[in-house]
């Protein structure tokens, strides 16, 4: 029997075997975005038909809208990278071969996403996790250059520890698990887990939770175990680093809100919400100060994403109805607005022929359309008002002040001196003379102000639906 | 008597993998380097083979399959081939010396048998060891890829980090998808050594030595 939650998982997984075996970019880049949207589509009718509970996958609450999420953004990247990629291999940057190859990388992701959302049993989780790791790093070296194979190497070689150390954790967990549920299978089921974790031993689990704070944390981008992220995002194909930044790092994070439900459900063990809100805001404060130094616009990009992975940590930490709610928000505000940008960034790069910000200026002249989508983008990711990331940055620190008001300062700080860095640069980038080529892009604009039209929306009017469902998630995660 | 016995050997091969990766941490030469991850691979490999028999679980015999066969041959054959065209069949440059990197790693091992021990004082008491000396062997792993600069030594070092890994699964009675685990940790492994490798760093790089990758950093121009 094949329901939605079997669908997700399978139609990427066709598609991948489909576009390794089908030569031609435009039947395959069409297929791809096909793929993706049928797998969106999938993903939506979670809402209509509740499939069935199983050993192995698992649907509630929580996952749904990561996964709507996941697969909304795996649909509009596939619309920009069909344009993108048609640009690289007119530069004779790509060749058809390392196409095919690409395309395959990319449905082969969208099915270790998906499978790790879904996934019902811990050590499943991880294999996804794993998987989406090794696809991306195959992603971040096609470009075969210096840089991208240096940065390929790091995100490699940190990326398996990170995960190696997740694996650990795992372990432990099931140690925990095992006295009191038994041998076997059931004692790595989550929904199982769940139901008896206050009866697990506390001190197991505190070690666990550190193993999985730091595995996990790793591939969030937390600092200081974000050094390979920048060289990630910087030198792999722009539509990567959309999907690494909006997606990736997501799923990572929620293996990690997995494992705190599990904590905050044991009274005896370690509460989980310090140590996250520790790291949170040492990653926002930190990349924010970072953000002065850089002189490659998608590096820049990637310590922003740094920056609000923090924010969203930090409000997952604090926990609480009102801060889990503005996590949830956040999370949602920020993939949308950080892929959209990288959409504008990959055209100007192709445009300008480099992504250093000294050799871009004044692209609101000279390309208008993408030079105020990349301006709106800016506004929207520095939380300005009225954009939907103002909102939720306004949540976070609002209820943070009522509670720890010391940590909303530093968090408010944080995010004001990020709010300058961004400015600085995108001044030289948007105004000003005008420098380097100033050809016009075959650029889809479509993806890019889809998603600004989302976040200037949800700025201004959330429907009450979506306020019930994000609430009822956030009560979910205590 | 026989539980005695059952426990006696699987503490001796656990910790005999804690040594080998002590071993590993003051060889200065790739060749040797090699052979010592191999018998690394084979302590496992019988190790895991043991715990199949006292917890009667065949699946793990497969496990400890992956390791002989894998792990122990067909991957150091592979990095020898690797160096020999690569041609950097000599020293390793250490980035700390071999005196303090021994004491470091001594430190490691004291701090996972205080950490482990302390927190599994209720678990039974094989999985208790066997745990406490996977995180040592996880540890030596990670302090060897921190204090190596080639990039073949690194690999080494992870592949020496996941055979802890291996050995805390295994030591987990009866722990489901360890099987799994252990295979997609192998594809994980033939994935570095093929891919980039062979194909990639071999092709653009005149050395292995990871300080020459750093040559370019994005933003020093």
């Amino acid at each position: 029997m094949i329901d939605a939650l079997a669908g997700v998982l399978l139609i990427p997984a066709v598609a991948a075997a489909l576009l390794a075996a089908l030569p031609g970019y435009r039947l395959t880049a069409r297929l791809n975005v096909l793929a993706t949207l049928a797998t969106f589509a999938t993903a939506v009718s979670l809402f209509i038909v509740e499939p069935r509970v199983g050993p192995y996958l698992l649907v509630d609450n929580l996952n749904k809208v990561f996964i709507v999420l996941t697969t909304f953004v795996g649909f509009t990247t596939s619309v920009f990278s069909a344009s993108y990629i048609g640009h690289e291999i007119d530069t004779g940057k790509l060749t058809p071969t390392f196409v095919r190859f690409y395309h395959t990388m990319y449905q082969t992701l969208m099915f270790a996403m998906n499978l790790a959302l879904v996934a019902n049993n811990i050590g499943l989780m991880w294999v996804a996790i794993e998987l989406a790791t090794l696809t991306t790093v195959l992603m971040v070296g096609i470009y075969r250059t210096h840089e991208a194979l240096e940065a390929a190497w790091k995100y490699f070689i940190l990326g398996s520890v990170g995960i190696a150390l997740a694996l650990f954790g795992t372990i432990l967990v099931y140690m925990a698990a095992r006295p009191v549920i038994g041998e076997g299978l059931n004692a790595m089921v989550w929904s199982v887990l769940i139901t008896q974790a206050d009866k697990f031993d506390p001190a197991l689990l505190n070690v666990a939770f550190v193993f999985l704070l730091l595995g996990y944390g790793t591939k969030v981008g937390l600092a200081p175990l974000h050094a390979w992220l920048p060289d990630a995002h910087a030198e792999g194909p722009t539509p990567i680093s959309a999907v690494l930044s909006g997606l990736l790092l997501n799923v990572a994070l929620y293996a990690l809100l997995r494992f705190k439900m599990l904590l905050a459900l044991n009274p005896a063990a370690i509460a989980p919400g310090p140590l996250m809100v520790t790291l949170g805001l040492i990653s926002c404060v930190f990349a924010a100060f970072m953000l002065y130094r850089r002189r490659d616009i998608k590096r820049m990009f990637a310590y922003s994403s740094i920056e609000h992975m923090g924010i969203i940590v930090f409000a997952f930490g604090m926990g609480g109805p009102l801060a889990n709610f503005a996590g949830l928000l956040h999370m949602t505000m920020h993939s949308l607005t950080k892929s959209a940008i990288f959409f504008a960034v990959g055209h100007i790069s192709q445009i300008k022929g480099t992504q250093k910000i000294s050799d871009m200026g004044g692209l609101t002249v000279t390309n208008p359309v993408l030079g105020w989508g990349l301006v709106l983008g800016v506004v929207a990711i520095a939380g300005l008002p009225p954009l939907g990331i103002f909102m939720s940055e306004f949540l976070v620190i609002s209820s943070t002040f009522a509670r720890e008001p010391w940590l909303a300062v530093i968090l408010a700080l944080g995010i004001l001196v990020a709010l300058g860095g961004l400015f600085l640069r995108l001044n030289t980038i948007a105004f000003g003379e005008p420098r380097g080529p100033t050809a016009s892009a075959q650029a889809s604009y479509v993806p890019m102000f889809a998603h600004l039209a989302i976040v200037f929306a949800a700025g201004i009017y959330m429907p009450p639906m979506l306020v019930v469902g994000f609430q009822n998630v956030a009560r979910l995660l205590g | 008597m026989r539980g005695h016995l059952a426990f006696d050997i699987a503490h001796l091969l656990a910790g005999s993998l804690v040594l080998v990766s002590f071993m590993q941490i003051y060889q200065d030469r790739l060749y040797a380097l090699l052979n010592t991850y191999a018998l690394h691979a084979l302590v496992l490999s019988a190790s895991v083979a043991w715990q199949a028999f006292v917890q009667d679980a065949p699946h793990l015999y497969l496990t400890a399959a992956i390791a002989l066969i894998f792990k122990a041959i067909i991957i150091p054959t592979a990095l020898h081939r690797i160096i020999v065209r690569l041609g950097i069949h000599r020293e390793i440059e250490t980035v700390v010396g071999v005196g303090p990197a021994m004491l470091l790693g001594m430190g490691l091992v004291a701090l996972s048998m205080v950490v482990m021990l302390r927190v599994t004082a209720e678990a039974d008491p094989l999985a208790r060891e066997d745990l406490a000396f996977a995180l040592s062997v996880v540890l030596l792993g990670l302090l060897m890829m921190v204090t190596r600069r080639n990039a073949v030594s690194q690999v080494v070092g992870f592949m020496s980090l996941e055979n802890g890994l291996v050995l805390a699964a295994t030591g987990a009675k009866g722990m489901p998808l360890v099987v799994e685990i252990s295979v997609a940790f192998s594809v994980l492994i033939a994935f570095i050594v093929i891919g980039i490798f062979l194909f990639r760093i071999r092709e653009r790089f005149d050395t292995v030595d990871v300080q020459a990758l750093d040559r370019f950093r994005g933003e020093r121009q």
